[in-house]
């Protein structure tokens, strides 16, 4: 659908894995605020949420509607938009499950850490296709100090 | 009854790029319809198959959400906001424990 690369800083990245790590054997999940702009999407911060799916945290993750008001809200006090969000799959590959299709919103972008044995491992990043058939990869392009659109 | 309904960054794109949309109705159900009547795109992402709203699709009038009202029959008064809330939820794909035995 994009075609488009997801600019953000190594920094951000790290925080991402350590994240993941963190919460390990349980499934990370947060908030990507940035901006979007011609054809250019950089994350410029974090939110790490809580993971509100109590009953199957190994495999799932939830955002409820209240936190993800909190994240609209700190994206525009900070002047940014919510552009996406990350979350880690643990002892699992980096990939969007049937689950995480069905589940997905269109636009957003989807970071997803795969930590195993607690240590993280590969990070990709994802978008829904419009007909939400499937997602499709997008480019994740690392900077070491922060960029402008 | 003319209401405003608030579209969520990630449909815009199917709703003409706005961030609200005016449109008359006298329940949430008659104002979702007349939204998805008027942006077709945006039937897929609200709605399940089944016509039913997609479970992570969260809708509130003036703040109070609709499952705690009386649903999709919820009645409108002149200038309520209406807004679709997203919840994000994923996961992957199998329990890890019985990745791990593959």
């Amino acid at each position: 659908m994009s075609g488009a690369a997801l600019g953000i800083r190594e920094e951000l990245i790290r925080r991402i894995r350590a994240h993941g790590v963190e919460t390990y054997p349980y499934e990370c999940c947060g908030a990507l605020l940035g901006r979007d702009g011609d054809g250019a999407r950089e994350v410029a911060d974090l939110l790490p949420l809580a993971n509100r799916r109590d009953d199957s945290p190994r495999n799932r993750f939830e955002v409820t509607p209240d936190d993800v008001r909190l994240a609209e809200k700190t994206a525009r006090e900070k002047r940014l938009e919510l552009i996406g969000w990350y979350h880690s799959h643990p002892d699992a590959p980096p990939r969007p499950s049937e689950y995480d299709r069905e589940h997905a919103w269109p636009w957003y972008s989807y970071i997803i850490v795969s930590v195993r044995g607690g240590e993280p491992e590969e990070t990709t990043s994802w978008r829904l296709r419009d007909d939400r058939s499937a997602y499709d990869p997008e480019e994740i392009e690392t900077t070491a100090h922060p960029a402008s659109i | 009854m003319a209401v405003k309904v608030m579209i969520p960054t990630p449909l815009r794109a199917y709703a003409g790029k706005q961030e609200s949309v005016e449109l008359q109705a006298a329940t949430v159900g008659e104002a979702l319809s007349a939204l998805t009547g008027r942006f077709e795109e945006l039937k897929k992402h609200l709605f399940a198959d089944d016509g039913r709203l997609r479970s992570f699709v969260n809708v509130y009038v003036n703040d109070e959400d609709i499952r705690y009202l009386q649903k999709d029959q919820t009645r409108l008064r002149e200038g309520d906001t209406i807004s679709i809330v997203p919840s994000i939820a994923g996961g992957a794909q199998s329990h890890p424990t019985r990745e791990r035995a593959y």
